[in-house]
């Protein structure tokens, strides 16, 4: 049994102290020891991006990040988006446009989207798919999910 | 499924980090996004101490002193791309970082983890040879921080292995600044343009003289058990002007230097053949631009 490791983690804008496995991912601590289940395993890869956080304002696959590096840091997952009764502008544009099939994906490209709004909101087209790149879905063609964000940027912009 | 670790530390500087790897039994982990994939799948890794250096602050960031552009291990990809140092001395390197994996990927990968995993198709591998960069590698012995310096042509021993000793850790990689009128460019090959690793990658750096290439590096991923330099073909490029014939003769030398193998992303023919198309391709358009 390895040694378990004692972090504090602000998640969400809460300061929250785990106790970790050092072997054991980001991903796995957000979903296992604090029930934010938003964040999906489904490669373990890196290659979907159903796992995206956004980790001292930056997107991270967490299934690639240990737990342990989360020391000190700040994660917004999902689940934090939502500040009133109202949805996060990027929440609302994916429902508006219809950008959800399945869901499982989705939760991914929400941060993924978040995490490019807050560098840039005058994307091109181009620069929305390559921001993208890194997110699987399989459902929508992904025609819906560009136009959600475009409407979530417009939306920041106003 | 999750490995599991004897102990875990996180070393604050070069000096801690390599006094802990001296102990022995030490996995090292800095971005993780090649780590976690290997340790999840083959159970690499049990019994011994991770140790995170993620948090070496003095090994983050590029500097140009003296005409040496020096790069600490720890710095992202991400940071390579929006690099000014790198934009300006080269943008051979940030080209290249814009070809790999994905943003998320990037934001998390670092240049010293890329090279230390010694993939033949690593991508931050193929400019740095082309810059013909070195890596320093630092230990505790004798009851101090040493340091030696490896070209990085004379680094990989294999797929996944290197000349540097468990109790070393590469602390940085430096190269000159390019010469003026140097230009470079770096290819790859895969079925999308995201996430993909390199069926074949390809990077040609010289100065443009004459129609050619002076002073030339040709350096190929992922046709060979480490990325290599081309010396034979660079030879060949040396004083010739680049018109469609000589061209022709020299992917005639780069299909003879090459050797890869078939795999699950592509046969070894495949790859021969992506030789001849992208080394034409890159050559045109250095030649050209």
């Amino acid at each position: 049994m390895s040694q378990l490791v004692d972090i504090t983690v602000t998640v969400n804008g809460e300061k929250r102290h785990v106790s970790v496995q050092p072997g054991m991912s980001a991903l796995s601590m957000l979903r296992d020891k604090l029930d934010l289940t938003g964040a999906k395993l489904v490669c373990g890869e890196g290659e979907c991006g159903a796992c995206t956080v956004i980790v001292d304002g930056t997107s991270v696959n967490s299934c690639l990040m240990y737990a342990v590096e989360l020391d000190g840091r700040e994660v917004a997952t999902v689940e934090g988006l939502q500040k009133s009764e109202k949805l996060d502008p990027v929440q609302q544009a994916f429902v508006d446009k219809g950008a959800i099939q399945c869901g499982y994906c989705t939760p991914g490209m929400v941060m993924q989207t978040t995490h490019l709004l807050a560098k840039n909101i005058k994307l091109t087209e181009e620069q929305i798919r390559r921001g993208l790149e890194g997110n699987v879905c399989r459902c929508t063609g992904y025609t819906k999910i560009f136009e959600a964000v475009q409407q979530a940027a417009e939306a920041q912009g106003d | 499924m999750m490995i599991e670790y004897k102990n875990y530390l996180v070393p604050g500087s070069v000096a801690e980090a390599t006094e802990a790897l001296a102990q022995g039994n030490a996995t090292i982990v800095a971005g993780g996004t090649d780590l976690m994939v290997q340790t999840g799948a083959s159970g690499r890794g049990t019994d011994t101490t991770l140790i995170n250096v993620r948090r070496i602050g003095d090994l983050r960031g590029v500097t140009l002193d003296g005409g040496r552009v020096t790069i600490g291990a720890l710095t992202t990809v991400t940071d390579i791309l929006g690099d000014s140092v790198v934009a300006e001395t080269a943008p051979l390197l940030a080209a290249t970082a814009d070809r790999f994996a994905s943003n998320q990927i990037r934001n998390m990968a670092t240049i010293g983890g890329n090279i230390c995993n010694a993939s033949p198709a690593g991508d931050m591998i193929i400019p740095l040879m082309v810059l013909e960069a070195d890596v320093e590698l630092s230990s505790w012995r004798d009851g101090a921080v040493q340091t030696r310096t490896v070209a990085l042509n004379e680094f990989f021993t294999g797929p996944g292995k290197t000349v540097k000793a468990d109790d070393e850790l590469l602390t940085s990689l430096s190269f000159n600044r390019p010469a003026e009128g140097f230009v470079g460019q770096f290819g790859k090959t895969g079925p999308r343009p995201a996430l993909e690793i390199s069926m074949v990658s390809v990077g040609i750096g010289g100065v443009q003289e004459n129609g050619g290439l002076a002073n030339a590096r040709v350096v190929y991923g992922a046709v060979a058990p480490t990325p290599i330099r081309a010396i034979k073909t660079e030879a060949a490029l040396e004083g010739t002007s680049l018109d469609p014939a000589s061209i022709q003769a020299i992917l005639d030398v780069a299909d003879s230097e090459v050797n890869p193998i078939s795999d699950v992303r592509a046969s070894d023919w495949y790859r021969r053949h992506l030789v001849r198309v992208m080394t034409e391709e890159v050559l045109q358009n250095v030649a050209t631009g």
